[in-house]
């Protein structure tokens, strides 16, 4: 009886394995982190695919040198996991042959992926990853050719939040708190730093944790010896609300600036009153008045109830960016897609306008710094490179 | 001055919860010889009890603590009836590997059914008294004295009771008990019960300090308990409080004295150290095998 099981099962896959790819379809994979640390950010991301690809579907396709073709999707889930954001790649490309890849969002996971997009061929944008080893070949020093982003970079975001932190916020002592365990969020803290202590300031505490940690309360105890005027939390949202609450716990009342590792709604859930004042950059401001802005918002909270956050609008970008250059390319090969995106400029994206330059995945465009007022994120000011 | 005493009592209040979680482990591998590697998760269990007890049930403080422990020691129960006894008489590495994955089961049950970090309101109401400097939370207070009078109902149990007589007895000879009379099962599965319970009072106290829970929040605190419990002589109840304080407290010295970087090197690096010179733990003893 085992052994018939077996065979129905065996057989199962092989018809599951042959019924993939005979259409006039095409299929785009997104890796999103569906569990793990970050599911709002995987949920976030597989929504605004999947509303981005309805929307595409709903005119009949996209239309690529006269054909018009379906998208399907295959969403896969890396956990929040290097190794299963590999994994998760690599059966994108074998066994389901995708003609692109949206994500992983998390850095952590967009750069073994982006390994394995590289060598097999096939065009990945990552819409989150900040990290420069994403795009950047870390042994041979030079710029894969298919992978991109929908972001700008670490480097930049770190050296626009010093700039920030001393011009705006007036601070001339910071303290920095962040997960050594993330390569994104130790970039970005070492880049303020950098930057902080060039422009004349200084760092009296940079103190670390790794993922998981809950008690923070021995490295604020720390920050508070050294009495800054500003403390930088580089650090994903799910941590933000027990650092900030500790932190007010023991009477540091200073500001705080966070990165675009906060930007998730549930931040505000989590941190209730806490967070308020706050500052933090992000890619994307769900109440800006521009109409392309407004649509996106409209759409996707009509879909979903909720209101997008920036994982959701750089999705959204990404596969934007994907179906132009799908359109440009003329025939629906990845070489022929990977091309039309590097032509990309001026592309008009609800996270800003998108400029590729040839021989580079990453695109130049502003930073976003919002508020959290009364429980909300609020546009603050733009900051241009 | 009051930075010292600050960091004193971070050390008190991470060392109280390592503490309680430690008994759990200790007390299982003193009766069945087992680590029971679930524990980690029904600790998180008793912070997701505590989510609903707060967030769904608006329940006060001393009944939220009390349906937590009670919910988690019924799990710690089942887990103990469903997949351990069925092992009981199994070589030591099958329920070694079956606790491995009963706590694998948990979290990933737990990861079906909410996957996001959830925020567990706060019912203690949030005082904080400030001494010259040093900051003192009411839910820090809350903490340190409840784990100290768990500690020390707990020990009461043990060496004054009929059930700790027993527990005690189990510990020396599980084959000749039961020719005594003694309920075997019963004296088993209560002891799960009150390790687990621990379990999830701990989590309780955890959420209410540090009110953002996940499934994943039982792995890494798990391993550190275990380890207090290692250290303190595994199999021995006051061994498994004084483990939980010491590993507290050198994690708090080496974050203090070092970047927090190394927090997590230098604390296991000086266990395993005093490891080398005690092997069975500060207040364990060897165990000589019967022939």
């Amino acid at each position: 009886m085992v052994r018939f099981y077996a065979a129905a099962f065996v057989l199962l896959l092989l018809i599951a394995g042959c019924s993939n790819g005979k259409d006039d379809s095409l299929h785009i994979g997104v890796i999103a982190e569906l569990t793990g640390d970050i599911p709002a950010v995987g949920a976030s991301c597989k929504n605004a695919a999947e509303m981005a690809v309805k929307t595409v579907n709903d005119t009949g396709g996209i239309d690529i040198g006269g054909k018009k073709y379906i998208l399907k999707l295959q969403v896969e889930d890396s956990a929040g996991r290097a190794e299963q954001a590999a994994s998760a790649a690599q059966k994108l490309v074998t066994r389901d042959k995708v003609i692109a890849i949206i994500g992983p969002n998390a850095s952590s996971g967009a750069i073994p992926a982006s390994e394995i997009a590289e060598t097999a061929k096939v065009p990945m944008i990552s819409p989150w990853s900040t990290n420069p080893k994403t795009t950047l070949d870390p042994r041979t020093g030079k710029q894969k050719t298919y992978v991109f982003r929908a972001c700008y970079m670490d480097s930049f975001q770190g050296r626009v939040l010093a700039a920030f932190a001393m011009g705006e916020l007036k601070a001339k002592k910071a303290a920095v708190l962040y997960d050594v365990a993330s390569e994104v969020l130790k970039g970005q803290a070492e880049v303020f730093k950098k930057t902080f202590e060039e422009k004349g300031g200084t760092i009296t505490g940079f103190e670390t944790y790794t993922t998981g940690n809950k008690d923070f309360t021995v490295q604020m105890t720390k920050i508070k010896n050294g009495s800054p005027e500003l403390i930088f939390l580089p650090t994903y949202y799910s941590d933000v609300p027990l650092q900030v609450q500790q932190a007010r716990r023991f009477g540091i009342t200073e500001p705080i600036l966070g990165s675009d590792a906060w930007g998730s709604h549930d931040l505000l859930d989590l941190c209730g009153k806490d967070c308020d004042g706050s500052f933090f950059s992000s890619h994307f401001s769900a109440n800006s008045t521009s109409p392309r802005v407004k649509k996106f918002v409209d759409d996707y909270k009509a879909l979903y109830g909720s209101i997008p956050d920036d994982v959701a609008a750089l999705t959204y970008d990404s596969l934007g960016l994907l179906f132009e250059a799908m359109k440009r390319a003329g025939t629906p090969t990845p070489e022929a897609i990977k091309n039309a995106v590097q032509k990309i400029t001026g592309f008009q994206g609800v996270t800003g306008t998108i400029t590729f330059h040839e021989g580079s995945g990453d695109p130049d465009k502003s930073v976003v710094i919002l508020q959290i007022k009364d429980g909300e994120f609020k546009w603050f000011t733009d900051v241009k490179p | 001055m009051a930075y010292i005493s600050q960091q004193l009592l971070n050390m008190l209040q991470l060392g109280s919860i390592y503490a309680v979680i430690a008994l759990g482990y200790t007390m299982v591998y003193g009766v069945l010889s087992l680590i029971n590697f679930a524990h980690g998760d029904l600790f998180m269990i008793g912070a997701f009890l505590c989510f609903i007890a707060t967030a769904k049930l608006h329940l006060p403080f001393v009944v939220v603590i009390v349906v937590a422990a009670i919910g988690t020691a019924a799990i710690g129960v089942a887990v103990e009836r469903l997949a351990y006894r069925p092992l009981r008489d199994a070589p030591k590495v099958s329920a070694i590997i079956t606790a491995l994955g009963v706590g694998v089961f948990i979290e990933n049950f737990t990861l079906a059914l909410s996957p996001y970090p959830r925020h567990v309101p706060s019912v203690l109401p949030n005082v904080c008294w400030n001494f010259n400097g040093l900051t003192v939370s009411s839910i820090q207070a809350v903490i340190v004295v409840l784990s100290v009078l768990l500690m020390a109902a707990l020990d009461f149990i043990v060496r004054k009771t009929r059930f700790g007589t027993a527990m005690r007895a189990l510990e020396w000879d599980m084959k000749t008990l039961p020719l005594m009379g003694v309920p075997v099962n019963t004296i088993i599965a209560l002891t799960f019960a009150i390790g687990a319970g621990f379990g999830g009072a701990a989590g309780t106290m955890y959420a209410m300090s540090f009110p953002v829970i996940d499934p994943y929040m039982g792995i890494m605190i798990g391993w550190k308990a275990f380890i207090a419990a290692v250290v303190g002589g595994i199999g021995n109840i006051r061994g498994a409080m004084l483990g939980g304080y010491i590993l507290g407290a050198v994690e708090t010295v080496a974050a203090v004295a070092l970047p927090s970087t190394y927090r997590d090197v230098i604390a296991f690096t000086l266990l395993l150290i005093l490891l080398i010179f005690r092997p069975n733990g500060i207040l364990g003893v060897p165990k000589t095998l019967k022939v």
